[in-house]
């Protein structure tokens, strides 16, 4: 029972007991430490004078004790004394009974953790958390788009309050530093896309068509839509967990009493950096689709480089393009503005960190998505 | 250097069971900063044994060094007769669960409360029941002299002396053989960090500690320490009683023990 670590075969705690006339000698002995409480804690539980029984306690024999084997005497005899037995206490070491009265002072008992009720209680109050939880979320969330709207413009009326070097070191953090992952993925999709496409369209002999549907399917949707996700899953998490950390070590109240606003220093760099890099990405993931795209379709299909121009040419105009990369800005808004915000949700704790940057990445590619609908529903309403 | 002091321990080498810690001839360096040269230190058994020297002179840095969070570039550091820096990880862990530890700051576990924080090291080492778990956290709580509401509070929610308080009761969980300090009555009030000191005695005297302590707290010295030993110039420079730092001439040892509140602290300690 003793854990594995320690050669306490030889002296382990022990508790005897014995009678002696109407007395219940109980003798304690051995070492009483932590490595043995668990044991000890069984042999003392089991020991069950009846109510009124004199008890004499005879501590001779231990040899050490720390603080847990101390407890352990001492609930003992508040045990006893309970029961109404008196107790005598005899042969413990000086050291031993000054650890022994330790205990008895310190005998407070406190609340391990905050009361959580009962299991039914608590799933139905986590669903109505949870309901209200959305609702209040999108109010603060509103109300985080109205502050930073706010502040954007008071930084566009005094442009001096743009942080520039902040804005270019989050240029390259964003955009630049994602450029390898952005273009290979793209690349790799358009790849899928040709193959896979070509076979479909082979058994109506119309193989040709693959550069149609490489073409529209790339610029106007999965070229920027790919580069949102990505930026998502890798810097609006970021910005969380930037702003949580600092929020945690108090960084941002600082901030706030030396006069800054966090929302002007921490919020709007994220901000136009993002704008700015994300349709620079979303560009670049269109090269690189078509490219891909391209590639597979001389490659396994013989479509010739210059064909390909041609059938590009004829497929797509350039009002495609610009469809596609209108909604980057947009998307960029959005994920910015959603790690930021989840960032000053984080309250003091390092669980804290882990659960709103999950919660940013998963709602900023769910609104990047929602928002997504809508502007095809847009567009064709439109007619574009 | 002139004033270059043999440290006291060095004269008269003690013999080799009484030093439960023994650093010899160590360097630490970060990047190019060398923040310890050559640095020899004992600690024997079961006394109180004070380190002092300026900020940032490497106090934290040498007690991370001797429980192994910083591996020196050159020197050995040696703990219950052993030489840690030697081990591998999982005999480590044997000696680490030997000794207790209070960071400068707490270093609580934030997703946790302060009693589910004291019963880390016992779920980690020991196989108590919850029950007993629970008793022991709650007498460790009150040991340290936090009031019983305080266990179920996270870290976030404690005052900066309730989180001190909180991190000592986590290093006592154990009840180590030694017992490393980081500053313990920083951030007290004055009552709370004289009844801290009476705690550590207590606790000491009664468990047979050895206590290593980075402090500034000149009552703390005057009222604990066995030894003090004062970190300057990249070494110890002198381990000794309290009496025999007053009669120290190197300038900083002076201004230390012998300025305004050095006096005061002499005055109410006499
Ligand atoms: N992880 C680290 N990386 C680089 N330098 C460090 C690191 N930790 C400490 N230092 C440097 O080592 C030196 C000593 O630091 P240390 O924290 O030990 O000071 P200290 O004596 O404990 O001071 P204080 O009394 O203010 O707590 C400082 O100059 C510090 O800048
Ligand atoms: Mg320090």
């Amino acid at each position: 029972m003793p854990s594995g670590h320690m050669d306490v075969s030889v002296n382990q705690g022990w508790l005897r007991r014995t009678q002696e006339g109407d007395a219940l000698v109980l003798t304690a002995g051995g070492r009483w430490l932590v490595e043995q409480s668990a044991a000890l804690d069984v042999m003392v539980r089991d020991v069950a004078p009846e109510k009124g029984r004199p008890v004499r306690l005879d501590l001779a024999g231990i040899e050490a004790m720390d603080t847990a084997g101390a407890w352990l005497i001492y609930r003992l005899l508040r045990t006893l004394g309970e029961l109404g037995c008196r107790a005598e206490t005899v042969g413990a070491r000086p050291e031993f009974a000054a650890l022994i009265e330790q205990a008895s002072v310190n005998d407070n008992p406190c609340e391990i953790a905050p009361p959580s009720g009962n299991a039914l209680m608590r799933m139905i109050a986590r669903i109505g958390d949870s309901t209200l939880m959305v609702f209040s979320e999108a109010r603060s969330f509103l109300g985080f788009f109205g502050l930073v709207l706010i502040t954007l413009a008071r930084g566009l009326r005094h442009p001096s309050r743009l942080r520039l070097t902040p804005i270019v070191f989050h240029v390259e953090q964003v955009g630049l530093n994602a450029l390898p992952i952005v273009a290979l993925l793209s690349f790799l999709i358009g790849v899928v896309l040709a193959y896979q496409g070509a076979d479909q369209l082979r058994r109506f002999g119309a193989e040709v068509f693959v550069v149609n549907l490489i073409a529209v399917s790339t610029l106007r949707e999965i070229g920027i839509l790919l580069t949102a996700i990505i930026v998502a899953g890798r810097s609006g998490s970021a910005f969380t967990a930037q702003i949580g950390s600092m929020n945690v070590n108090e960084e941002v109240d600082a901030m706030r009493t030396l006069g800054m606003d966090p929302i002007e220093v921490l919020v709007l760099p994220r901000l136009m950096a993002l704008i700015i890099s994300l349709p620079l990405l979303g560009f670049v993931a269109d090269m690189m689709g078509l490219f891909g795209g391209g590639l597979m379709a001389w490659l396994a299909l013989g479509i010739a480089p210059d064909l390909f121009i041609e059938r590009l040419n004829d497929a797509v105009s350039v009002s495609s393009f610009w469809t596609g990369i209108i909604k980057a800005p947009f998307f960029a808004l959005l994920i910015a503005l959603v790690g930021c915000h989840e960032g000053f949700q984080v309250k003091g704790s390092a669980e804290s960190v882990g659960q709103m940057t999950t919660r940013s990445v998963v709602e900023s590619i769910f609104l990047v998505l929602i928002a997504d609908a809508l502007f095809s529903i847009f567009f064709a309403v439109i007619g574009i | 250097m002139s004033e270059r002091i043999e440290p006291v321990l060095q004269a008269a080498p003690a013999p080799a069971d009484d030093a439960i810690i023994r650093v010899r001839g160590v360097k630490t360096q970060f990047g190019t900063q060398v923040i310890h040269d050559n640095l020899d230190l004992d600690v024997r058994r079961g006394e109180v044994l004070g380190v002092v020297g300026g900020s940032g002179t490497g106090k934290s840095v040498l007690l991370r060094t001797i429980i192994g969070l910083i591996r020196p570039r050159t020197g050995t550091v040696e703990v219950f007769g052993k030489n840690l820096t030697a081990m591998d990880a999982n005999e480590r862990r044997r000696y680490e669960q030997r000794w207790g530890v209070l960071f400068q700051d707490g270093a609580l576990f934030s997703s946790l409360t302060v009693a589910q924080n004291i019963q880390v090291p016992l779920r980690e080492y020991t196989d108590m029941p919850q029950h007993l778990m629970d008793e022991i956290a709650a007498m460790k709580i009150s040991m340290v002299g936090l009031a019983p509401e305080a266990g179920a509070k996270f870290p976030s929610e404690l005052s900066g002396g309730m989180r001190k308080r909180a991190g000592l009761a986590r290093s006592l969980a154990l009840d180590p053989e030694i017992l490393f300090l980081d500053e313990p009555t920083a951030g007290l009030d004055p009552i709370g960090a004289a009844a801290f000191d009476q705690l550590i005695r207590r606790l000491q005297q009664a468990l047979g500690l050895t206590v290593f302590m980075v402090t500034h707290d000149l009552d703390s010295l005057h009222a604990i320490c066995d030894r003090i030993a004062v970190l300057a110039e990249k070494r110890v420079l002198i381990a000794g009683s309290m009496s025999e730092m007053l009669q120290q001439d190197h300038p900083w040892i002076r201004e230390y023990f012998h300025g305004p509140r050095a006096r005061a602290a002499t005055a109410t300690n006499a």
